[in-house]
């Protein structure tokens, strides 16, 4: 360990090894199902969701929700396809957003149809850097963080419960606290994840999925597979190890988890059916059918069947 | 207005946005959309090389790389992800390149929503995005395919704010805030005005002032005689032609 003293070091080790006491006779299995963790969220929870739109996102959890009773829901998302489905199925009484785009189509037809509907009981629409600042409040428990984005814009004008604080020192300059996002549950999907709920992501962009980890009360992730601990550093360098089993209370296996939305290097964005999804957003009897077809399935299992039949799996 | 022997229209755009980059130095270069992207590349091919700009997905690269050419053959110099884009913006060190379906005569900016009620909008657009954080934190150019479409009275909602709004705020609120450009269908446009109001830079050629005023709801400002926007040099030419945009995506912005 050159450049620490050894004090520093023996005090870290002594730290570290604390933290990591195992419980009874060792780290605890967090295998779950889709529906085990969807029995854990009540209606009218703050559920946030990982990723970024239409890129790894937790699609086997969404569907999950939507087989559910679940209503009342207030989403928290760098939204996608995850808040089009959702708000479309009517399970919102809330989104708090930056942007819902599908990436490939930039604007999300069904979320589209719900706001333009007024159909969306409630919404905060934020600057997509402030969102980040909401979720780094909740994750390291402070009330909020500073921030010059939204002045001047209809961020502030339009969500007038948002506030602005005036800095303590001899500057004195107005900025816009970006409130944390306190959420109930937190949905994410990763590339690989150990049973205890280590996750890594493989991809080129973590997104903020550390950080809703860190947010949500309860934190839930599926990935496309689950691998024995040490063999996390054969899949990636240690640096893809962003999200820690200290803060994950459930891991789901979920091959195609995050299909249609795009989840590399396992697989990109599945164009056609994104496409058909979004067709489907002009017409109720379409969006009726597709919603049977492939969202209200009855498990992730079923779902990958049906996308084997369609050869895409 | 037509295209010029020498150029097409969405050639002398492109150049035109490029101009926006000069001077700009060691920044993070941000165009969003094919024909800013191609601008942005092209000024650190030939006048701004100490530009940073990325793949649009997740690194900043070196090198020409053609619209939609596969990133994973460039030299990647630094690491991009969105939190650090976000970083960026807050430090300062970047300049972006936005749409704007709707913008008015100071430069405040809407992509959100369009309609009277944004609780229940005509036409929900695609968010706040990343305009305000941008606008009050750094240099913004914003790109307008269709002038006659966007050049409005007043903007139904701020998502970016312009001159005039910054001007209420206190002093230190604006002080990164800069409009750098606005550049559309029929010409460049900038803010060099002692009141902050959107003055005509130059016009494409064959476009009259009168035709640009016509294609505007609010008045323009016009300081002495208008020069005509200029046209690439054949280096500027074969760059976008060959290099940057064979398959004249470029082309398909203009609807």
């Amino acid at each position: 360990m050159v450049g620490s003293s050894p004090g520093t070091v023996s005090n870290d080790l002594t730290h570290r090894q604390k933290r990591a006491q195992p419980k009874g006779n060792g780290v605890a299995d967090k295998r779950m199902t889709e529906d085990e963790v969807v029995a854990e969220l009540e209606s009218g929870m703050t559920i946030g969701i990982g990723g970024w739109g239409s890129r790894r996102k937790p699609m086997s959890l969404v569907r999950a929700i939507l087989r559910s009773d679940l209503t009342d829901l207030h989403i928290v998302s760098y939204g996608g396809p995850d808040i089009g489905i959702l708000t479309a199925a009517g399970k919102c009484r809330k989104v708090t957003y930056g942007f819902v785009s599908l990436d490939s189509i930039p604007l999300e037809p069904h979320f589209r149809a719900v706001r333009q509907g007024g159909l969306l009981p409630d919404f905060m629409e934020l600057d997509e850097g402030a969102f980040y600042l909401g979720l780094m409040a909740a994750a390291h428990r402070v009330p909020f963080y500073p921030t010059r984005a939204g002045l001047g814009s209809a961020m502030l004008s339009e969500n007038p419960e948002l506030r602005t604080v005036t800095s303590p020192y001899g500057d004195g300059e107005e900025l816009v606290a970006i409130p944390a996002f306190d959420m109930d549950a937190v949905l994410l999907h990763m590339n690989r994840a150990d049973e205890k709920g280590n996750g890594q992501f493989l991809g080129p962009d973590l997104y903020f999925d550390d950080l809703f980890a860190m947010a949500g009360a309860k934190t839930y992730m599926s990935a496309e597979k689950i691998i024995p601990t040490e063999d996390f550093l054969h899949e990636g360098p240690v640096h893809t190890l962003k999200i820690p089993r200290t803060h994950v209370d459930g891991v789901v296996e979920a091959p195609m988890g995050a299909h249609f939305t795009e989840c590399p290097p396992d697989y990109g964005r599945d164009e056609a059916f994104q496409r058909e999804y979004a067709a489907t957003a002009k017409d109720p009897e379409a969006w009726a059918q597709f919603r049977a077809d492939w969202i209200e399935l009855e498990s992730h299992e079923a779902y990958r069947a049906k996308l084997d039949e369609r050869g895409q799996a | 207005m037509s295209d010029t022997t020498e150029a097409t229209l969405a050639e002398i755009c492109i150049v035109a946005l490029a101009d926006a980059f000069r001077g700009d130095g060691e920044v993070l270069c941000n165009p969003m959309g094919p024909v800013p992207v191609i601008a942005g590349r092209l000024a650190r091919a030939t006048f701004e090389p100490d530009l940073m700009l990325t793949d649009t997905i997740a690194y900043a690269i070196e090198g020409n790389l053609p619209l939609g050419g596969d990133p994973s053959d460039a030299v990647v110099e630094s690491y991009m992800p969105f939190r650090t884009i976000f970083d960026q913006v807050w430090s300062g060190k970047r300049h972006v390149v936005m749409g704007a379906p709707q913008i008015d005569r100071y430069g405040n900016q809407n992509f959100a929503a369009i309609g009277d009620d944004y609780r229940k909008p005509k036409a929900q657009l695609l968010g706040m995005r990343g305009a305000p954080g941008n606008l009050i934190n750094h240099a913004t150019t914003y790109w307008i395919p269709t002038q006659a479409r966007s050049f409005v009275e007043s903007v139904d909602v701020v998502s970016g704010p312009g001159n005039d709004t910054v001007a209420s705020l206190p002093e230190a609120t604006g002080r990164f805030h800069e409009i750098r450009r606005v550049v559309t269908d029929l010409g460049a446009y900038d803010f060099e005005t002692s009141d902050g109001a959107m003055r005509v830079r130059s016009l494409h050629p064959g476009v009259t002032l009168e035709q640009a005023q016509e294609a505007s709801a609010f008045e323009l400002t016009v300081t002495g005689e208008v020069p005509e926007s200029r046209l690439p040099t054949d280096e500027e030419r074969h760059l976008i032609r060959e290099v940057f945009d064979p398959n004249g995506v470029r082309n398909g912005e203009f609807r």
